[in-house]
Formats: C-alpha cells, structure tokens, sequence
C-alpha cells in the first residue's frame, strides 16, 4: 500500500501537525514504507481466527459508583498556561 | 432490514405541498442520555451541574499523561437495563473505540465511545400519537460513550473559557432507525423514551439541563419512496440527510425538522441538492444553520482504545438484571386497564410519569378507580401544574385524596361539594373528613329535613308547581331552588325522588 503527499497532507492536518510542503514527498515514502513492512502480515492465513484484541487474558476491570476523586480544581489547572476563576482560558473558539 | 408491517401505508404520514407537488419527511433520532450515576464513566470525579468549574476533575478527565481509564460498573449495568427496556439484544461482547477530533473541551483529542461493536444491539420502542394510534420506533444500537466538558465564550472577548466538569461524565447514545415520519411523531418518541429511561431510573431524563439532547436526521422524500426504502432497506430510496444537533426540549425538536424539512424542500424544487452535512438549531431565529466548522472533522479515524480491554458481560449477571427490571410503561398501562377497568387514555395519562402511577395506585386502594383516576388526573393535575409541583411532592398526599372519594362514594359529600372540599384540602386545612364537618358540608340525605322545605317550596309556588305536570323537565327549577335552601349539601337523588312524589309525577 502505498500513500501519496495529499494522504500524508490530510492526516497531519486531522492530526493538527504542521508540515511543511517540502516534507510531505518524503514523508509519504516513509510511511508507505513502514505501510508496505506491515503488510507482510497478510500473508498469513488467519481464516477462521477471532481476532486478538489483547494480549492480556483478564476481562476489563470495574470499579464502583463512588465518588473517590476530584475536587482540586488548583491541582487539575496546575500546568495551564493560562486559567482564570478556576476555568482554562484557551485562544477564543468560534463557532 | 424488511419490515413494513409495523406502518400501514401512508398512515400518520405528514405530507408537506411544495411548489412542484407533495413532499414527506423521514426522521431518525439519535438520543443523548447522561447516565444517571454518582462518578464519571471512566474515572472516580462526581457527576452534576453547578459545581464550581473544575472542581469534578480527575486527572484522567484532564488527559494527564499516564493516566488510566477504569469503567464505572454501574453505568454499565444502566446500559444494560436500558437495553432490556427497549427489549433489544444485548452484546455480551463489546469494545470501545477512539473517537478522534480536537476541540479544547475535549482534552484527551479523543472521545472514548463505541463504535464497531456497541454494548446494545437492535430494539424498538413502542410509541403513542396524540390521538391515541400507536406505532414502533426501531432501535438500532445503544452505546456508551464519554461527554465532553463545557466552553464558555462570554467571559471574554479574546478568549474561550473552559471547565471539565462534565468531562467523562457517562452517556447512552441511543440511535433510532428513519422511522418517524412528522415531528409530531419525533417528539412522541423522544417522550416515550424519556419516560422508559426514568422509569428504569437509568437517566433523569431533565432536559433543561441538557441530560437528555436530540440529534435529529431529517431527510425528505417523494409519497411512495419510504414504503420503497421499508420494502428494500435501501437508503437509495430516501434523500439526502442532514444531521441537527444537539437539540434539547420537545418544541426545538419540532421547530428545528418544520425548518430544516422546508428549507430541503425549497432547495431540491430549486434544481438544487441537498449536502449532507451537521446543522445547529438557533431557538432564537427558529432556523437551522450549516455548522461548517465541523466538516472536515467528519473524519473521526475510529480505532480500538488500546487502554481499556474488551468488555465482557456474564449473562448471569444480565439475568440478574432483568429479574430486577421495574414493570414498564407498557405493561404498566395494560395493568391499569386491566386491573383498575381505566380506559386507555386514563391509563396512559397515569402511567406516563412514575411518580403519578405510584400516586394514582396508593389513592386507589379499596376505592372507585374511575373516580380516583380523576381526581388524579384532572383537579389535583390542574392544581400541581399551576402551582408548578412534582406530584411527588403534592401537599395532598395519596390516603386524602382516597379519603374524599370515600366520602363522595358513600354520599357523605357530593361531587360539587368535593370541589370545595378540594380546594381546601389544597389550602392545607386538613383531612377532608375534618373539613366536610368543620365546615359543615355534609350531604343532606335526611328526607325529614328535605320533605319540610319541598313543602314550604311547592306551598310558596303553586303555579310552578301545576306547571311541572305539564312540563316535567321543570322540575329542574324546584332542584335549585332545594339546593340553594341546602346551600348545595342536599343528595341530588334523594331531592329528585321526593320532588317526584310530592309533586305527583
């Protein structure tokens, strides 16, 4: 499979990365590439496999309907590069 | 999927005339519901509006490297039982995916939802018309998926502000197949649901908070088209759809598909074609905008959250939650009819809120169930609508109400003085048994006391009383007069039957 500089445009631009027109070529090599590595896994003969979704043999674990955090809201701000009476302050959003 | 026994051609259907002939709408709903629960969905932060901001955050609600998600059992199991109302299939195995988009009240860049496999399957709601005709709602699946958190753009110009307290807070997002077919049939959906989800105690179902919110998919067809798409389950029959979101009362929900179904229709008999696309609903202009912003978004890049596992439900524990199903809004008017000989609209009035069901069942124990179901429904409704109250919180409680039907039915009072009686009850002046005597109120049934003022009465008026020979309807003037002597306490029946005698009828 092989992608092309639109592709790579597109998803650094869903991805919110900044990449400049130059970079895009040889970037779309790189990850046709890496694309191209991980196909080889298509040659094995999976008919008839469950898919694997973990590696883990244990089932998602629980925890009860209590409250147990929270209420620190200094603690939760503590790396905002801005934030006023208790909310972040980010760059004006307009929709 | 098939299926067109559950609509009878044309039935209910609105048509809409536009220039170039009739037109029809076709609507699907996705519904929002915040799970009713005390901790977030994947983290131990409260849940619930009007905490200072950020005050209910959690380092995994704030996307703090290294922190990990842990699901929350209990809106596990609400999915669950939300799934067993809707009578749908329910997904021993489901996963969660990642949602990816930004957007600065979502800090994680991804909403943990599900997407490929959902923890409920298909199901279907049966819903009422206002004119009492019934139809089903397909469901197509419910998942759980995290709420983001709030921005605020009013504090200042130059900046959004943003607080995370509902961020993570646990939601069902349940999506319903094209099967409505006017906004009055929308917004009789989305009460039906409202009413199951509380019922089941799963979601509060408060809208003004925003609990419970609306995505309405409107599309509009050519009459014939939509019997085509029941026949085929091809969407090919059926126009272009858009997608208006976050719609949160009954009457939004209305006004934003008469818009939005209008505006395709000039659109399409313009020559023009619709785009699929997001819309907002403004309350204030009545209208439905492109919220073109969200487009490019559209591309969500879905993929199995590698930090939370598989999620597996033992269908031990599924059954446990079945057997422990509150009766339901269905079964619960089948059982009123039944039980109490109430007619269908009674029933439905009563069980459409729990709390007036349970009030209804407390008054009427041992006593006339017609005439409980209306004094429930109608002047103890009027009075707790006027006054703004939650039947639950009625300052008339259940054995009062059950009190003043006893009198009426042993004809202590009668039904014109149990209005009176009524009101006082209201005003907080007691037991209607103390009132009726404090007052005195008590029906005249004594015929003693009766048959000495018909005689003065009929002595006093000999004209009116020859009269009633020739026109027996005229003893309706000797009633009121008999009434008015009693100051309205006199038995009706007993007056009638003494009048008659008396004045040789």
């Amino acid at each position: 499979m092989a992608i092309d500089a639109a592709t790579v445009r597109k998803v650094a631009r869903l991805a919110r990365i900044a990449e400049p027109e130059e970079k895009l070529e040889p970037l779309a090599r790189e990850l046709s590439g890496i694309l191209n590595w991980i196909e080889q896994l298509n040659e094995v003969d999976t008919d008839g496999v469950e898919p694997m979704t973990t590696s883990v043999a244990t089932t998602l674990p629980m925890r009860d309907d209590v409250v147990t955090d929270g209420g620190d809201a200094a603690r939760v701000l503590g790396n905002a590069p801005r934030s006023e009476k208790g909310f972040y302050v980010v760059p004006k959003v307009v929709e | 999927m098939t299926d067109t026994s559950t609509r009878r051609a044309g039935e209910a259907t609105k048509v809409i005339q536009g220039r170039t002939g009739p037109w029809e709408m076709v609507l699907g709903l996705e519904i929002h519901a915040q799970v009713a629960s005390n901790a977030k969905l994947f983290s131990g932060a409260a849940v619930g509006a009007g905490a200072q901001p950020n005050s209910q955050v959690s380092l995994v609600d704030a996307a703090m490297p290294g922190m990990l998600p842990v699901i929350n059992r209990h809106c596990v199991e609400q999915a669950i039982k939300t799934g067993l109302g809707l009578k749908a299939k329910i997904n021993e195995w489901s996963r969660f995916d990642r949602k990816n988009y930004f957007y600065p009240d979502l800090p994680q860049g991804y909403q943990i939802s599900q997407f490929k496999d959902p923890i409920v399957g298909e199901g279907e709601v049966l819903v009422e018309r206002d004119d009492g005709s019934a139809f089903t709602v397909r469901i197509e699946r419910l998942h759980l998926e995290q709420d983001a958190g709030k921005s605020v753009h009013d504090q200042d110009p130059n900046a959004t502000y943003i607080d995370l307290n509902r961020a993570g807070t646990a939601l069902m997002e349940i999506v319903s197949r094209p099967d409505m077919r006017s906004s009055d049939e929308a917004a009789a959906y989305v009460k039906k649901l409202r009413t199951i989800l509380i019922y089941l105690g799963a979601c509060d179902g408060d809208m003004e908070k925003g609990n419970l919110r609306a995505d309405v998919n409107v599309s509009v067809c050519r009459p014939g088209d939509y019997e085509k798409f029941r026949e085929t389950g091809s969407f090919k029959h059926l126009g272009t759809r858009c997608e208006i979101k976050n719609v949160n009362s009954f009457r939004f929900i209305q006004q934003a598909i008469e818009y939005e179904a209008r505006r395709q229709i000039d659109i399409l008999e313009d020559g023009g074609k619709i785009d699929q696309e997001t819309r907002l609903f403004d309350p204030a202009k009545g209208e439905t905008r492109s919220m073109r912003s969200k487009e490019e978004a559209h591309d969500y890049r879905y993929f199995p959250d590698p930090d939370l596992l598989p999620l597996v439900l033992d269908p031990a524990w599924i059954k446990r939650i079945e057997a422990g199903l509150p009766e339901l809004p269905d079964a619960k008017k089948a059982r009123f009819q039944s039980q109490y000989g109430l007619s269908a609209y009674d029933a439905g009035v009563l069980i459409s809120e729990q709390a007036r069901a349970d009030y209804y069942e407390a008054a009427a124990k041992g006593r006339d169930a017609k005439l409980t179901a209306n004094w429930v429904t109608n002047d103890l409704a009027a009075r707790l609508t006027a006054d703004g109250i939650e039947i639950g919180n009625s300052p008339i409680r259940p054995a009062a109400i059950a009190e003043l039907v006893q009198l009426i039915e042993d004809g202590t009072i009668s039904s014109k003085i149990a209005k009176d009686v009524f009101e006082r009850m209201w005003a907080g002046e007691g037991a209607p048994g103390e009132i009726v005597e404090k007052q005195g109120l008590k029906q005249v049934s004594d015929t003693g006391a009766l048959e000495k003022i018909i005689d003065d009465l009929i002595a006093a008026n000999p004209g009116q009383a020859a009269a009633v020979k020739e026109k027996p309807q005229a003893i309706g003037w000797f009633v009121g007069q008999v009434m008015k002597a009693t100051g309205g306490k006199a038995n009706p029946g007993v007056i009638n039957g003494l009048l008659k005698s008396k004045l040789g009828l």
